[in-house]
């Protein structure tokens, strides 16, 4: 199917900023599901609040808009009571590891078969440029004027840590590697989790210098690699932006990081019922 | 619409850019590795080389405003990630 056939045309253009990599990430995970072949009646799209959120509005899936951080906790839901349909959540990160931590360790903990999309741009976009648990030591936020001091989460060794079935990570310059891995992710079952960094120019990329959509997407290329291939790294850019990266002098890796078997949630769950009625 | 399919990818129909969607973010300009694209006057993205273009899709697939189409002719089947 064409690519218009999955979106809600009478909302475009729609509302993220020129050169946003949240609508990078959309056109990636449209073209995912559209290679998967999915049926738009089998899908079902859920998301909290956030610019990122703001994707199942143009997505022409089930959808649902739901309350800050707590979109797994519907997803949960409607997974539980409808097994057969692929259930996706984006988020950003402020959604997915701040106010919607707790969930998240919790959903992979159980291991239900949902798709997690952590849309990463390391900042609030929605209310003004705020630093979220992603920004990273040393970088500039509206909230953190002389620099955040604090760590950052690694999406990845969080979700492996709390049980996720499949963690990979990408990002908005590696469109075709995400689209990829967000199928994979969709095939797989149990929580699959795909951190996607993306930008933000209006706030990330302008409080920290980074330049525009086309300098950030250059450095993201710049400051990742694939798996098994991290160098010394002596680009000044990096080392000033961000201090973690300084002390390491590491590129972040791309790729899959975690891809294992586990009992499904929804599964384990149909066995209680099974053997509750048998009365055992 | 240019025309000079002689040097460029022979699938291509036509390269289609939504003016009312696309935002001028020059993504889709900076990383053709044909230079194919520019940004005009009203900062739009337009086709200036069509003829260059190798139909690589990079420009259609990281436009954030979904606003580039890449139609195939006919006798190449859908237009999908693989086409
Ligand atoms: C319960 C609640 N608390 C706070 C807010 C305000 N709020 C809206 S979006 C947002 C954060 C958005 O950041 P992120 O999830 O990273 O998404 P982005 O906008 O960057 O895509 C916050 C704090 C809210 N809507 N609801
Ligand atoms: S504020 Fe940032 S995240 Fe929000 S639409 Fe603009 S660029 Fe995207
Ligand atoms: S990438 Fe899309 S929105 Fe940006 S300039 Fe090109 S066509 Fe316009
Ligand atoms: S398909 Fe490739 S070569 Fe053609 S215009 Fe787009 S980016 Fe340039």
């Amino acid at each position: 199917m064409a690519l218009k056939n999955y979106i809600r045309e009478r909302f475009f253009p729609h509302f993220w900023c020129a050169g946003c990599g949240h609508g990078i990430v959309m056109n990636g995970l449209i073209r995912a599901i559209e290679k998967l072949g999915l049926s738009k009646n089998d899908v079902v799209m859920v998301s909290g609040i956030g610019c990122s959120s703001r994707i199942t509005g143009y997505l022409d899936f089930h959808t649902m808009h739901t309350l800050h951080g707590r979109a797994l906790a519907f997803a949960t839901g409607i997974k539980l009571s409808r097994q057969e349909l692929k259930v996706i959540v984006p988020m950003g990160d402020g959604d997915a590891l701040a106010i919607g931590g707790n969930h998240f360790i919790h959903a992979a903990r159980r291991n239900i078969d949902i798709t997690a999309i952590v849309m990463n741009n390391r900042i609030y976009g929605m209310t003004g440029g705020q630093y979220s648990p992603l920004s990273g030591y040393g970088t500039m936020a509206s909230t953190a004027p002389y620099s955040n001091i604090d760590q950052s989460f690694d999406v990845v060794e969080l979700a492996a840590a709390a049980g996720a079935t499949f963690v990979a990570r990408s990002t908005t310059y590696n469109v075709i590697e995400m689209a990829e891995m967000i199928q994979n992710a969709i095939l797989h079952k149990g929580f699959s989790v795909v951190e996607i960094m993306s930008q933000c120019p209006t706030y990330f990329g302008r409080r920290n210098k980074l330049g525009d959509a086309v300098d950030m997407l250059k450095y993201m290329n710049r400051t990742t690699t694939t798996i098994g291939s991290q160098w010394i790294d002596e680009d000044q850019e990096l080392i000033e932006i961000d201090s973690e990266a300084k002390e390491e002098q590491l590129k972040i890796e791309r790729g899959i990081f975690i891809r294992k078997e586990r009992p499904e949630y929804c599964a384990a769950y149909d066995e209680v019922i099974r053997r509750a009625k048998e009365g055992k | 619409m240019q025309g000079g399919l002689d040097k460029g990818n022979p699938k291509l129909r036509e390269l289609v850019i939504n003016r009312q969607w696309c935002k001028g973010c020059g993504v889709c300009v900076a990383f053709c590795p044909k230079h194919v694209l520019e940004l005009d006057d009203k900062e739009k993205a337009v086709v200036a080389r069509f003829e260059e273009c190798i139909c690589c899709r990079y420009c259609e697939l990281r436009c954030p405003d979904l606003a580039i189409e890449m139609p195939l002719l006919p006798q190449y089947g859908p237009n999908d990630l693989s086409a």
